[in-house]
């Protein structure tokens, strides 16, 4: 369908036992995609969390994903950044790269480009650390797939409101 | 040992009974031991022993219904938690509060698949409404007292709170529920935006051919909600149909009511319903069985929705103006903006409405003929409702072809006198929920309207009934087919009966006798009235075998797939022999 939109929704919930499995849950049992989804302690004196999901889905479909979400007991807030306007997003990635020579040279030629940092080096291989857009990673993973490009991990998307607005 | 504390066991006792528990339906096993103990070594708390976990379920649903009180259930980890879910799921798709405690392993075993071991929370967590698992005593009293809060407010739901061997034996400081703080979370909306109820009254205000489509968010508000809908017919005149579940939520009697909407509703409601300019949806969600094909649906209407839980809004249909809130405050909120506006209904069109309506109800789409050789399965059910209709009557239903006779000529006048697996369609649902309407209304008449292939589901629960001299009546309408799927297979399936004739069937005569219940058999039409005034007048649990013709079909029918009025008025129908569309088909 042509009217699919990318959303990316933040929500802050009560830290405790079983609440990702929760959101986890809701998305695989309502069948919603999660295209990206990080969680983490964010104000440990009132217990807060904060769950970065970006998803896809009919205009109807992202409505309902945040209606359902709402419901879930633990959730405080469900925000969805991509509808209040511009907001920042930023993923971080760690590429280990193996090889010598020419293609070690060329990398970390690229790797300046994008301002990946070297976080880990032997003679052999090495560890770039990279933050950016969801588009410039993949871009520079793609770059580093003929340079000897041997792992990823990646930490999925983190977002946050533009300007003074918070929650 | 000061006055709070006390061990878990008696801590759940001491939090039951200030949630003004008087009844907890239950079953015992290892890990429930030491509640078990706390309750023998009480007696405000009262416990019926079921014969199985669903059944217990299903029993504090048949209570939690009746009363509009929370049931409470009991059982113990392992199988005792698996066999509750069923009942679990039931409660979530119809929204009925019920909060389950379930024994779970001592909590340093947990994960090491001891014996009896279930994770639970993770195996309940998609079929309830929220879920415990308590491993600190100190939090057990909060976490129970909150478990109630959530099962009973916003849209109500089943609650499990999972309860570790090792926490019911520790003690720790109990806190009544006064003392507990709200969470910040959960925080449900009952009252309305007042711009929407403006925005809803100005609709209703110029609406020619007006439609109130009550469901069961009205039953679940209470008795306010039920009588302030009334009120609003009377101001307006709008015709009224209601869902499964909100059958009762406006008089059956009334000249304004069209009868049940849906798959198997009436001629009436459903052209109405598709016709309609305004449509006002008063707590229904917009079921599958009761849209049919939603391209199709009520094409030319503008949308009023109200609803306490914001995901029914939007979910299956287009709203034009949703108003999130409790029932009963949303409408006192409508009749108030109405009476500023100086509500007067557009006479002229609402008559040219009528009009059209009484030509749709002259269709008599209930009709059935009754011979005098075999029962007809809806002339049972009619004679049912006629012979009981001077008595406080309560209906539980099974699944089936039976359940929606039931909702079709059974004539509800009073809310909280119906309960029925809608959402979920659980065969064997209403004998243990007729246990617990008996047990929350032990003087009036709890009827069970039964198919002979659901009531074997939940049998077990007769010895229930008879343990407790829990007079339900069982009146089953045998037509010795699975008739609903017998139905689906003669429409969708050129009449292949594939394994939908209950063979093998127990004599339901001497099974009742077996029990200790009485049993009485019907198979002439003639007999009908006697037999079902035998029943009434014995004081204990009964069976009622009534042999019906096997091959009645329920009509009318919105084939799966099809609009409203694509409907199926009966056998004769020229559409009945029409083949269903594919899309029609692949649905449920
Ligand atoms: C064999 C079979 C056939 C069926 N055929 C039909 C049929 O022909 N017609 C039919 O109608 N049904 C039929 N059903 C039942 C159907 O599956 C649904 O269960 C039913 O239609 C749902 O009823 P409802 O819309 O009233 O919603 P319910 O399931 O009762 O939901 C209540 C709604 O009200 C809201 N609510 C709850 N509390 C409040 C409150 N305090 N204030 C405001 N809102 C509240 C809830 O959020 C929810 O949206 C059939 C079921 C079976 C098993
Ligand atoms: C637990 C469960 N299993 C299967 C079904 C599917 N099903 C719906 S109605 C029905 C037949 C019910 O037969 P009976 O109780 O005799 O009622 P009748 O339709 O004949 O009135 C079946 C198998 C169901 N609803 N519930
Ligand atoms: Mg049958």
């Amino acid at each position: 369908m042509s009217d699919i939109e990318r959303h990316a929704i933040a929500v802050l919930v009560d830290n405790e036992p079983g609440v990702l499995a929760r959101v986890i849950g809701l998305f695989a049992g309502r069948g919603y995609n999660i295209e990206s989804l990080t969680v983490a302690e964010v104000d440990r004196a009132n217990n807060l969390s904060r769950i970065n999901v970006v998803t896809s889905g009919t205009p109807m479909i992202i409505e309902q994903i945040k209606a359902q979400l709402s419901r879930l007991v633990p959730i405080r807030v469900v925000k969805d950044l991509t509808q209040e306007g511009a907001c920042v997003e930023r993923e971080l990635a760690l590429l280990k790269m193996a090889g010598i020579g020419e293609k070690r040279i060329e990398s970390l030629r690229l790797a300046d480009i994008f301002r990946a940092r070297v976080v880990d080096s032997t003679i052999e291989t090495f560890v770039f650390e990279v933050t950016g857009s969801t588009e410039k990673l993949d871009a520079f993973i793609n770059l580093m797939q003929p340079l000897g490009l041997v792992e990823v991990s990646r930490t999925g998307v983190v977002a946050i409101s533009r300007g003074a607005a918070n929650f | 040992m000061s006055a709070e504390q006390m061990n878990g066991a008696e801590m759940v006792i001491k939090a039951l009974g200030d949630q003004g528990v008087d009844v907890v339906f239950g079953y015992p096993g290892g890990a429930v031991l030491p509640i078990y103990d706390a309750l023998f070594q009480q007696n405000h708390l009262r416990h019926i022993l079921v014969r199985h976990e669903q059944g217990a379920v299903h029993a504090a649903e048949g209570y939690a219904r009746s009363t509009g009180k929370v049931g409470v259930v009991l059982v113990t980890s392992g199988p005792g938690a698996t066999n509750a879910v069923t009942g679990l799921t039931d409660a979530l798709m119809d929204s009925v509060p019920i909060v389950c405690l379930t024994g779970q392993v001592p909590t340093h075993l947990i994960g090491n698949d001891a014996f009896q071991e279930a994770d639970t929370t993770g195996i309940t967590r998609p079929c309830t409404k929220h879920n415990y698992l308590v491993k600190d005593v100190n939090d057990l009293a909060r976490v129970l007292h909150e478990a109630f809060y959530v099962a009973r407010t916003g849209r109500p739901g089943p609650v499990v709170v999972d309860l570790p061997k090792d926490v019911l034996f520790a003690i720790g400081n109990y806190r009544p529920p006064e003392q507990v703080e709200q969470r910040k979370s959960y925080r449900p909306q009952t009252e309305p935006d007042p711009a929407r109820i403006a925005e809803a009254a100005d609709l209703i205000m110029h609406a020619k051919k007006p439609l109130f489509y009550g469901g069961g968010g009205i039953i679940n508000s209470g008795p306010r909600a039920c009588k302030l809908f009334g009120e609003l017919m009377d101001m307006t005149g709008f015709p009224v149909t209601l869902t499964l579940m909100g059958l009762g939520a406006f008089p059956a009697s009334d000249k304004r009511y069209l009868g049940l909407v849906g798959m198997h509703g009436t001629y009436e409601s459903n052209l109405a319903m598709h016709d309609c300019d305004v449509m006002i949806n008063v707590g229904a969600r917009f079921d599958d069985r009761v849209t049919g094909r939603v391209s199709a649906f009520s094409p030319n209407s503008k949308k009023i929705h109200i609803d306490i839980d914001p995901s029914s809004i939007n979910k299956n249909v287009r709203i034009d103006i949703p108003v999130i809130g409790d029932t009963a405050k949303v409408l006192e909120a409508l009749i108030g903006a109405l009476k500023a506006r100086r509500f007067a209904p557009d006479r002229p069109a609402l008559a040219k409405w009528w009009k059209e309506i009484e030509g749709w109800r002259k269709r008599d789409s209930l009709h059935f003929d009754q011979g005098d050789t075999i029962i007809k399965p809806q002339y049972a059910i009619e004679r049912l409702h006629a012979l009981t209709a001077d008595r406080e009557t309560f209906i539980t239903t099974e699944v089936g072809q039976h359940q929606m006779w039931a909702a079709q000529l059974f004539k509800f006048e009073k809310p909280f006198h119906w309960m029925t697996s809608g959402g979920l369609g659980t065969m064997g649902y209403g004998l243990p929920a007729a246990i617990g309407v008996q047990v929350a209304h032990p003087d009036a008449l709890v009827v069970d309207i039964a198919g002979e292939a659901s009531i074997l589901m939940n049998i077990q629960e007769m010895s229930t009934a008879c343990q407790y001299r829990l007079p339900v009546k069982i009146f089953i309408v045998n037509n010795q087919y699975m008739g609903m799927v017998r139905q689906w297979q003669e429409l969708l399936h050129g009449a292949r009966y594939s394994e939908s004739y209950t063979a093998s069937l127990p004599d339901f005569v001497k099974l009742a006798e077996a029990f200790g219940a009485h049993g009485l058999r019907c198979t002439k039409p003639s007999d009908v009235d006697d037999t079902i005034r035998e029943m009434i007048a014995i004081p204990g649990p009964v069976i009622v075998d009534v042999a019906v013709d096997q091959a009645e079909n329920c009509f009318p029918m919105i084939p799966s797939g099809a609009a409203h009025n694509e409907m199926i008025l009966g056998p004769a129908d020229k559409r009945s022999s029409g083949p269903v569309s594919e899309e029609g088909m692949v649905l449920v």
